[in-house]
């Protein structure tokens, strides 16, 4: 069936490809970190009982849901270097590279449904526990930070970590924007030695192993976890 | 990696900072970060494209290292960092104008409509849109495309060629958009599409590193001109002012011939094919007078 | 901010840029709910296999649910429109390239429901496995079969109890089908993208794109907020009562 197919291709373009994959890797694990710190914002926020702060949480939180993430990269990508250079007056800002664009319009995206998801857990941790932390008179940031917090990351680890694998997959779209990231230096090369089916097998296979891998240790961690309970 | 080297050259560029003369816009921001930012492209071929290491290189390539040589003389920099961002037809112009690149070498038609958002160094080729299809399909004239599939590169000047043509003729075209000229080239090489308009240089050197390269025809009479530039920032006049100097300096010392020579008329990375690819009398004369006029103010086939 | 770049007479096609934004919420539209169905079709039959007793049944099962969900979408965008027409027999392959109709809407169609049917499979298995054991024996002891008891008992039940997260992965294709843009569907995305090419108007283009995306989103929610109260099993707490 793979006659006249030549995967040596694949051989060749090692180098390449494991740069791509840096860049994928180090887009993923920086915009999960900047996701989960404003998530975690975004659900104190959401949860706070004044108006003027869960609404417009809940705004952004419900606008970023509701919009395809390719719209949300074309936006950060065309538009934050026009408006920051609007912003700073500068008319020759340094544009912030393609790179750390990426970078916050993921950052950004995943916030929103990092936000979610850390607010069910904070949601999971039984109401006696606030109740407890105020009688002892902790403050409210005092109960949040030492109380509520440290149990409900605990019981969202795996929750944060499955979000993190869909979002090292949902990498592979700064392809739209022409950035090299692995599924971006596997469709380059693809193109230019016309071996598509080779190179995108190829792709497909590595993004299964990392991604069944990872799962398969979310896996483990969740039983870990869930001991005791 | 080393960071200690930008700091470096921020230090060594404050020292030797001219007192007079003070830079301003692009040069000034050259000049603070040490960084030259060249936007190219992944597959205009040779132009600006990828060899077998995935470097950038080509003819506009060989020209945006000329002037960034350039830059670094002007600004007496001990050291300017070259740094390439991959662009597309469809990104181009909002990278340039959010300041990602500061320069794009690549195969960019100058146009009026286009000069409302960027500036133009002097045109530094001669092309125009034509037709490549697989001889097998029996498509001889535009007409023959009536009714059939055609793709097109999304953003180029070729797409909108290619359409108003169909609009003019009413052939009930059926558009595919792609991202890239090899993407294109692909789609018309694997029978999806029957046609792909591109710049007809573009065409030449797609079908010589084709897999069957007799298997293609480029048909067709010019549906529109495109002469190249090398595309910056607008309301940058200094900048814009060393840009075309070194340019035209190219130029009138013949060295351009060299380059030229270089990217058309030898083989080429990565397969080592030789496009054989004469200077038309058009960049000739271009050549002897220099100038960044948009095709909307040239002539037919010339500037 | 200026609207009006909407009511100009578009580049190319006769009409304005608005008919251009119709036409991609058209097929944004035709994609979503075509690939649903294949989604929410196939992703019953492998969730429900999930659920067997027979490993023959769940094996393959489980395999197709694991290797849909590892791969990201965009690379099964590719594998269908550019790998799949080379490693079918030739004949086949060349059918997909050039008589197929519209072989970019299929693809994506085929891509967005097959990929959508192992999250929409995970949600049915979990589904029935919510189901109290006793509810299975009730029925068997009843002397219905066992694809009586899922017919009767088990599927009843379980769609009740998954329409949120349903609801979800139902608002979630519409927002993937714009990944079929990097296959040539003109969607909304990518007339959004083709627009702000030919006016430079970015801003107010991206923003009646992601109008309209939040404008499905609400129009979904409500839909299937309506369906869940009409369908609500009466004494029953959750979702499925309430």
């Amino acid at each position: 069936m793979f006659t006249g197919f030549d995967f040596d291709v694949i051989a060749r373009s090692l180098p390449y490809l494991s740069q791509g994959m840096l860049f994928s890797l180090g887009l993923t694990v920086l915009s999960m970190i900047g996701g989960i710190v404003l998530g975690t914002v975004l659900a104190l926020m959401r949860l706070a009982p004044f108006r003027v702060l869960h609404l417009p949480a809940s705004g952004y939180v419900n606008l970023l849901r509701s919009t395809p993430l390719i719209l949300v990269i074309f936006w950060f990508y065309f538009l934050v270097p026009l408006a920051m250079k609007r912003l700073s007056g500068d008319a020759y800002a340094t544009g912030i590279g393609p790179f750390y664009s990426a970078l916050i319009a993921f950052t950004l995206f995943e916030a929103a449904y990092y936000c979610e998801i850390i607010r069910a857990g904070i949601q999971s941790v039984p109401r006696g526990q606030v109740h407890a932390a105020f009688a002892l008179g902790l403050t409210y940031g005092q109960a949040m930070r030492r109380v509520i917090l440290p149990q409900a990351f605990r019981n969202m680890v795996p929750i944060l970590l499955t979000q993190g694998i869909i979002l090292f997959q949902d990498t592979s779209l700064v392809y739209v924007v022409g950035l090299t990231d692995f599924m971006g230096a596997a469709s380059k090369i693809a193109q230019r030695d016309g071996r598509l089916v080779e190179m995108y097998l190829f792709a497909a296979l590595i993004y299964f192993i990392l991604c069944f891998l990872a799962s398969y240790v979310v896996k483990r961690l969740q039983l870990r976890y869930s001991v005791g309970r | 990696m080393n960071f200690a080297r930008p700091a470096f050259v921020l230090l060594a560029a404050a020292a030797i900072a001219l007192p007079a003369a003070a830079q301003e816009g692009t040069l000034k921001k050259i000049k603070d970060t040490g960084v030259i930012k060249i936007g190219h492209r992944d597959a205009s071929i040779p132009f600006s494209y990828l060899d077998d290491k995935q470097q950038p290189i080509g003819y506009g390539v060989d020209i945006c290292l000329k002037i960034a040589d350039a830059i670094k003389a002007e600004l007496k920099l001990p050291k300017l960092k070259v740094e390439f961002v991959p662009v597309t037809s469809q990104t181009r112009i909002p990278i340039l104008t959010g300041g990602n690149i500061d320069i794009e070498c690549g195969s960019t038609t100058n146009s009026v409509e286009r000069q409302k958002q960027v500036a133009f160094a002097p045109t530094y080729f001669m092309t125009g849109t034509k037709i490549i299809v697989k001889k097998s399909a029996g498509i001889k004239r535009y007409e023959d495309l009536k009714g059939k599939t055609v793709v097109f590169t999304a953003g180029t000047t070729n797409e909108r060629a290619m359409k108003a043509y169909n609009d003019a003729k009413k052939l009930g075209i059926n558009f595919i958009p792609s991202k890239d000229h090899a993407e294109s080239f692909l789609a018309v090489e694997t029978g999806r599409a029957v046609a792909f308009p591109m710049d007809d240089i573009l065409l030449y050197s797609l079908r010589a590193s084709a897999k069957n390269p007799a298997d293609y025809a480029i048909i067709g009479e010019f549906l529109s001109d495109d002469p190249y530039g090398i595309m910056m920032r607008k309301d940058d006049p200094t900048f814009k002012k060393l840009v075309d100097a070194t340019v035209t300096r190219l130029y009138k010392s013949g060295e351009i011939n060299k380059i030229y020579a270089k990217w058309f008329q030898a083989p080429i990375p990565p397969k080592g094919i030789n496009l054989g690819f004469p200077m038309s009398d058009a960049l000739k004369a271009l050549i002897k007078n220099p100038n960044d006029k948009g095709v909307e103010a040239c002539g037919k086939m010339k500037c | 901010m200026d609207f009006s770049v909407f009511f100009q007479p578009a580049f190319s096609g006769g009409g304005t840029y608005l008919d251009w934004v119709l036409s991609g919420i058209q097929w944004t539209l035709l994609v979503s709910i075509l690939g649903w169905v294949i989604a929410f079709t196939v992703g019953s039959v492998l969730g429900v296999l999930r659920t067997t007793q027979r490993v023959v049944l769940r094996a393959p099962a489980t395999l197709y649910v694991e290797v849909f969900r590892n791969v990201p979408l965009l690379v099964q965008m590719f594998i269908w429109y550019f790998v799949l027409p080379e490693i079918v027999p030739r004949a086949l392959g060349d059918w997909m390239k050039t008589q197929m109709p519209m072989p970019e809407f299929w693809n994506a169609v085929l891509c967005l429901g097959f990929y959508t049917a192992s999250r929409v499979a995970e949600q049915v298995r979990s589904g029935i496995q919510s189901i109290p054991r006793g509810q299975t024996y009730a029925g068997l002891a009843m002397g219905l079969t066992q694809p009586q008891v899922y017919r009767h008992v088990l599927l009843p039940m379980g769609y009740r109890i998954i329409i949120p997260p349903l609801t979800s992965e139902f608002l979630t294709i519409f927002k993937n089908s714009s990944v079929a843009l990097t296959i040539g569907v003109l969607e909304l995305t990518a007339q959004a993208r083709q627009i702000s090419e030919y006016t430079f108007r970015t801003f107010e283009v991206f923003t009646v794109a992601t109008v309209v995306y939040v404008l499905i989103t609400l129009t979904v929610t409500v839909a299937m907020r309506a369906l869940e109260g009409k369908v609500r099993v009466p004494g029953y707490l959750g979702p499925a009562g309430r």
